[in-house]
């Protein structure tokens, strides 16, 4: 196997500072919030990585990094060999982005509803000048939709049939790998599941890789080769689905999932998390977790710890064995 | 047994439309007793939300109850007209929204909000209503309670702020709170604190809540009782557990397997074939069959049975056993 993906030290920091003349007239200085802070991880091919965390920690900034929506501040994208940051050739590069699409959460938005169903789906073959004779009615096959629902618009569909839509618009330029950003989150279980049924299939069948991008733990454990949980914009842990679901090393990791709600659960009593994630612009100092760790030392709240190998994970944690 | 706290009886709300009348919710029974927690889950359009709506008295026009009766505690509150509506509204039942900026005012300091409620449906003054809003804030588990009493609802962060529309819909002491997806917007390690607050509340006041949501596992953790709603109509209503694990009705059956499980790698999702069908495209005898893969020639036809009188859990003429649901 291959990486397919390789993320080295990505960084993105974001200017949130007020205008210019407030600040002077507030005496403030800029303001900075870094939304990714040096993230590290390889996706191989074929699989499916997921990349799990909170609200604000940074999932969708990295998938936007990723396709190229958003510049990184600081660190690299290889996508099968080439730098995309660093690479000179232009062709190159077009040549590697025109392989990864992304799908969004909100299968409502992300259509024009003014636009037939062929149009949506053909749109970026259009801007790369391919062939688009039946190609429309060739993909809404491959998503289990039927080819005369070409000539229909979004609104005559329901949410799961849109997700499809943009999953089969997202397949027209043959994309090799999709960046799936919360897919399944506005829809109901039982979409879900022909969503991410779905999403299995045309992986076997056309050997596609994913960036799986959701805070929902039981779609990961379904559906993820190999893990990342994001904290404040850092990877606290990595590993596979079983080492992490069932020896979690990292303190939030292992808060995360005992707050997460079991169908099993049947009355299950614990006491719940404590705190609030902090001001992404002031994070506490060290490891940002120290502030809601249940075993933080001197050291979590001085020094930012390195990602290291424990058991089957990579962890950055002082105290994690 | 005491008499419960809200109970519905065939509860009915209509639309009219263009293209004739539709039915959101038809024919729905449950009842709430002191202390007990009842889920409400389904897909989304199933009417949950709308049955919420129709037991506070806030459904939109041209929505509107057109059969059945709410009763809460003992008296009957769908008869009830305008003021006297909106005053049990704040008295007895709380409500809590997915988007807590819904239920709060912006211009309004959070102490104050909370203080005028309490005004408004209890005798006490203002000096009293004062400091029982910082006891409120402080019970929901808001940090600093006495300080933080003047900040207005865009200081809070979002889970913040559902605590303070959970103190919000609490703080007249209602028997009853309606929670419509209170924690859909919410990360897990909120959700999580927001949910044993419920729970607390739940079981010190003996507050009855009736909790809405899609998230099986909101509702195994949370809830005592849970109710399956299709296509407007009651599935299936029983013990959480039961339901759960043991689905009476095939609908139930199906929800259950396509929710993704921790514990076990299923290869593939089970689906649900088609989806629910459209109000003004409802189809003869039950709403399921055409999904249902035991459907028979009855279940084409024949009204459904009411879950009561079918002496199961399940409106269902079929109803799985339990070795049939394993
Ligand atoms: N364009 C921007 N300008 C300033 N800050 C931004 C911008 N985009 C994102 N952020 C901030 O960066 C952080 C990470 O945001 P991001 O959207 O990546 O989070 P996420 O993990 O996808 O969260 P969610 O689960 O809510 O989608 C957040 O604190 C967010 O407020
Ligand atoms: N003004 C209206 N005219 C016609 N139909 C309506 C109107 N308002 C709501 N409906 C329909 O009523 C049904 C019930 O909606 P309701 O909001 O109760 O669903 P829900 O179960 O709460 O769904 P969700 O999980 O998405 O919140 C839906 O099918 C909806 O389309
Ligand atoms: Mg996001
Ligand atoms: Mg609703």
């Amino acid at each position: 196997m291959s990486a397919f993906v390789t993320v080295k030290g990505l960084t993105c920091v974001f200017d949130v500072s007020k205008p210019w003349l407030n600040r002077v007239l507030e005496r403030r200085g800029k303001a900075f919030l870094t939304a990714v802070s040096d993230v590290d991880f390889q996706v191989e091919e074929r699989t499916t990585y997921a990349l799990v965390g909170e609200s604000g920690s940074g999932k969708s900034t990295i998938g936007r990094m990723l396709v190229g929506l958003l510049r990184p501040s600081d660190g690299d994208v290889e996508i099968e060999g080439i730098n995309l940051a660093r690479e000179e050739d232009p062709a190159k590069v077009a040549s590697v982005r025109a392989k990864i699409q992304m799908i969004f959460q909100d299968p409502y938005a992300s259509l024009n509803p003014r636009w037939r169903v062929r149009d949506i789906i053909t749109e970026p073959v259009l801007t790369q000048g391919g062939d688009l004779e039946g190609l429309a009615e060739k993909l809404l096959q491959q998503v289990g939709l039927h080819p005369s629902d070409a000539g229909k618009f979004p609104h005559e569909f329901s949410g799961g049939q849109r997700q499809r839509i943009c999953i089969a618009r997202a397949l027209a330029s043959q994309p090799r790998l999709i960046v799936c950003d919360e897919p399944t989150s506005a829809l109901d279980v039982s979409v879900q599941a022909q969503v991410l049924n779905l999403m299995s299939d045309l992986k076997d069948e056309l050997g596609l890789t994913y960036l799986l991008i959701t805070h929902d733990l039981t779609v990961v454990r379904h559906m993820a080769d190999r893990i990342g949980v994001l904290y404040l914009g850092r990877l606290v842990e990595e590993a596979d689905p079983h080492s992490l679901f069932e020896t979690p090393k990292h303190p939030y990791t292992q808060m995360l999932l005992d707050a997460a709600p079991r169908v099993d659960g049947f009355g299950r009593e614990v006491p719940p998390p404590q705190g609030e994630i902090p001001d992404p612009i002031n994070p506490p100092s060290g490891c940002t977790f120290h502030p809601r760790c249940p075993i933080a030392t001197d050291i979590c709240r001085r020094e930012r710890p390195a990602t290291r190998k424990v058991g089957n994970a990579l962890v950055a944690c002082h105290l994690a064995e | 047994m005491t008499d419960p706290v809200l109970s519905i009886r065939d509860l009915c709300v209509e639309i009219p439309t263009r293209t004739g009348v539709v039915k959101p919710v038809d024919g729905v029974s449950y009842d709430i007793a002191k202390g007990e927690i009842l889920g409400v889950v389904g897909e989304s359009g199933a009417g949950k939300s709308m049955a919420g709506n129709a037991i506070i008295g806030l459904l939109n026009r041209p929505a509107h109850i057109s059969g059945g009766e709410i009763w809460l505690n003992g008296h009957r509150i769908d008869t009830l007209k305008g003021d006297r509506v909106r005053r049990l509204r704040g008295k007895e039942i709380g409500m809590v929204f997915q988007d807590p900026l819904t239920s709060l005012n912006p211009l309004l300091s959070i102490g104050d909000q909370l203080a005028e409620t309490m005004m408004t449906h209890l005798p006490i003054s203002r000096a009293e209503a004062h400091n029982r809003a910082i006891a409120a804030l402080k019970e929901v588990g808001i940090p600093g309670a006495a300080e933080r009493i003047g900040s207005y609802p865009h200081e809070f962060s979002g889970g913040m702020r559902q605590r303070v529309v959970i103190a919000l819909a609490l703080c007249a002491e209602p028997s009853l709170v309606i929670a419509d997806e209170p924690t859909t917007a919410l990360d897990v390690s909120v959700q999580a604190q927001i949910i044993s607050l419920l729970k607390q509340l739940c079981r010190e006041r003996g507050t009855a809540i009736m909790l809405i949501t899609h998230d099986m596992g909101v509702i195994a953790e949370a809830a005592d009782r849970v109710a399956v709603m299709y296509a407007g109509r009651l599935a299936e209503l029983g013990p959480v557990r039961d339901v759960l694990t043991q689905p009476q009705h095939p609908y139930t059956h199906g929800l259950m397997a396509s929710t993704p499980l921790a514990a076990q790698k299923q290869r593939r999702l089970h689906q649900i074939p088609g989806a629910m069908p459209r109000l003004d495209q409802m189809p003869e005898g039950c709403a399921f069959h055409p999904r249902c893969p035991h459907a028979q020639e009855k279940c084409r036809h024949a009204p459904l049975p009411a879950t009561a009188t079918a002496g199961g859990r399940a409106a269902c003429w079929f109803p799985l056993l339990a070795e049939a649901a394993q």
